[in-house]
């Protein structure tokens, strides 16, 4: 096995070669051993903190509140109107958690993805399994989440089903652009930037009033970011208000996934694979 | 095993690696040495296919890691220079979590895993978590997780940096154990004493170019004396008195904090020393390492 070979290596590379070597689920259940050994009492602690506000300002808020009408002209209860709301910003926050904070620390002090990607796995083997756990976190909170709306009488439709694999979709789309942004990061500083721009997104998204209070520019501002477009598409299902331009909030995530996934795999190829 | 032609890493402008070639046959035990910045860990991180070539032609196990990157790193096992362990998961699941990113199955992870465990002499430790090794321990499991997969090629990139001289030894004595096993390992180092006890063959790297190639012993044969007589005169005095020895020996080296003497007998130079009048501090004779034949080629020391 010396020189000749070289000249013979005739063997045509596949598309996908050296980014892809099918094995994503190594990562997620890397993700999955680590969760059970280490740190499962994070994972505990976001499945509560979206029903700590549907209780406090559902309930609470909710009987001063009385009820709402939405985009769609439809009167509903303070609380079913923000609970699909929540619903969407548990499964961000869930996607958002994994794939910005943990994937940080990963690349940056535990070296993790160096160490993986000297193994026959390729860039998007990891970006795939880190992203799917992440998704795997979300679609967890927002089923409990769904369990404890139905039990409060705020599903007001069989539609509500379909919220579950809506709520996956923002969680896979969040998972794929946060994992994107988190590999330019190099410092803690820029990492509190995302915290920084998410808090006002889960404020002002349309999530606790409908978005015609704002005045018209403001509403076109809200209506660019990607929360909003969850929102609207999962309170559609669970209020039952649905119709054929909700598929253009599905649209507006699918992109999202893409960006996210091509960025993640060329970012990580530089990084690791220079 | 590893064909590499004129490789070269370019940084921009600047060259890490700069028109490297050499070969390494199966079984063979080959190393890199030189100093920080040698360009030693870029030229490992070309053939580890995980940084691509700026310029030259790099053969692996027959392929070219350009194009079956993956192909390569299948059948390679790595121990990089910093540990980077799984610090979330403990001393055993490292090593069954590793072995599936190669794809491999459950079982045969897991049978791997223990004997793994029981060459590096940590199967007490199989529950530990990671950061409860010491750095002895962190290296030897990092080295049973480059075996996961029974690698065609090892590839260390300084095993022992850092470790006590205990530490070390074991160390050493693992690899040694592999390399009776006809395991193909390729290291790099910038210590003499290691290239010595493990490489059959090496190449001296300075500033990303070979400076000489051969066995250790052909090495030392070649670019040094067979003894060498170091002398301390304290540091004001060292250069002073290099003037008065002149002639003495094969060569002299003068460095800030001493003065080398290379002959083949060094007792009989220190004899002349002082029937000179020249009194040193401290005195010693040794016999020639790698070390010597670093600075013969290029004038300065590896550790400095």
């Amino acid at each position: 096995m010396t020189g000749p070979d070289l000249r013979t290596d005739a063997a045509a590379p596949r598309p996908l070669g050296a980014l892809y070597a099918g094995n994503a689920r190594s990562v997620m259940l890397r993700g999955w051993q680590a969760t059970r050994s280490t740190n499962w009492l994070v994972v505990v602690s976001g499945f509560f903190e979206p029903i700590f506000y549907l209780l406090s300002m559902g309930l609470g808020l909710g009987s001063l509140v009385g009820t709402i009408t939405t985009e769609s002209g439809q009167e509903v209860a303070y609380a079913a109107f923000i609970a699909p709301a929540l619903l969407a910003v548990a499964a961000m926050n869930g996607a958002i958690y994994d794939s910005t904070w943990n994937v940080f620390f990963k690349m940056q002090f535990a070296k993790l993805y160096e160490g993986m990607l000297s193994t026959s796995l390729g860039p998007l083997d990891v970006a795939l399994g880190e992203i799917s756990l992440a998704l795997l976190r979300g679609a967890l909170y927002a089923t409990g989440f769904l369990v404890v709306m139905q039990s409060l009488g705020l599903n007001l439709s069989w539609w509500a089903l379909l919220a579950l694999p809506a709520v996956l979709l923002i969680a896979f789309g969040f998972a794929s652009v946060g994992m994107a942004v988190t590999s330019f990061m190099k410092t803690f500083q820029q990492m509190d930037w995302i915290t920084f721009l998410l808090l006002p997104m889960f404020l002002f998204s349309a999530t606790f009033y409908p978005l015609s209070v704002y005045p018209q520019p403001v509403q076109f501002v809200i209506q660019t970011l990607p929360l909003w477009h969850g929102v609207e598409l999962v309170r559609g299902l669970t209020t039952g208000q649905v119709n054929l331009g909700m598929l253009w909030h599905v649209l507006y995530y699918l992109v999202m996934i893409l960006l996210g996934l091509v960025f993640t795999t060329r970012r990580l190829r530089t990084l690791f694979l220079d | 095993m590893i064909v590499a032609e004129n490789l070269v890493k370019k940084y921009k402008e600047f060259a890490a690696v700069d028109g490297v070639s050499f070969e390494v046959a199966a079984g063979e035990s080959f190393g890199l040495l030189g100093p920080n910045g040698a360009g030693k860990s870029t030229t490992m991180r070309m053939v580890g296919a995980v940084s691509t070539r700026t310029a030259g032609s790099l053969s692996i196990l027959g392929m070219d890691p350009d194009r079956h990157g993956p192909e390569i790193r299948s059948r390679l096992g790595v121990v990089p220079q910093a540990d980077n362990l799984d610090t979330e998961l403990r001393v055993r699941e490292n090593l069954l979590v590793y072995g599936r990113y190669f794809g491999l199955p459950r079982a045969q992870v897991a049978r791997r895993a223990d004997e793994l465990l029981e060459f590096a002499q940590l199967t007490d430790k199989a529950k530990s978590k990671v950061d409860a090794l010491s750095g002895g321990m962190k290296r030897r499991l990092t080295i049973a997780r480059a075996l996961i997969n029974d690698p065609s090629i090892l590839l260390l990139d300084e095993p022992t940096t850092g470790l006590d001289p205990q530490a070390r030894h074991i160390l050493w004595d693992r690899l040694f154990r592999l390399k009776e096993q006809g395991t193909t390992l390729l290291l790099t180092t910038h210590y003499m004493d290691e290239a010595e006890q493990l490489c059959d063959r090496l190449v001296v790297v300075d500033k990303g170019v070979i400076m000489a190639e051969g066995a250790p012993v052909e090495l030392i044969r070649r670019y040094s004396s067979r003894e060498v007589l170091e002398l301390r005169f304290g540091s004001d005095l060292n250069a002073e008195v290099a003037g008065r020895i002149a002639g003495m020996g094969d060569r002299i080296e003068v460095l800030p904090d001493r003065i080398l003497i290379y002959s083949e007998n060094g007792e009989s130079e220190l004899v002349r020393i002082v029937e000179a009048g020249l009194t040193p501090i401290t005195s010693l004779v040794r016999r020639s390492s790698l070390e010597d034949v670093f600075l013969r080629l290029t004038g300065r020391t590896l550790i400095e």
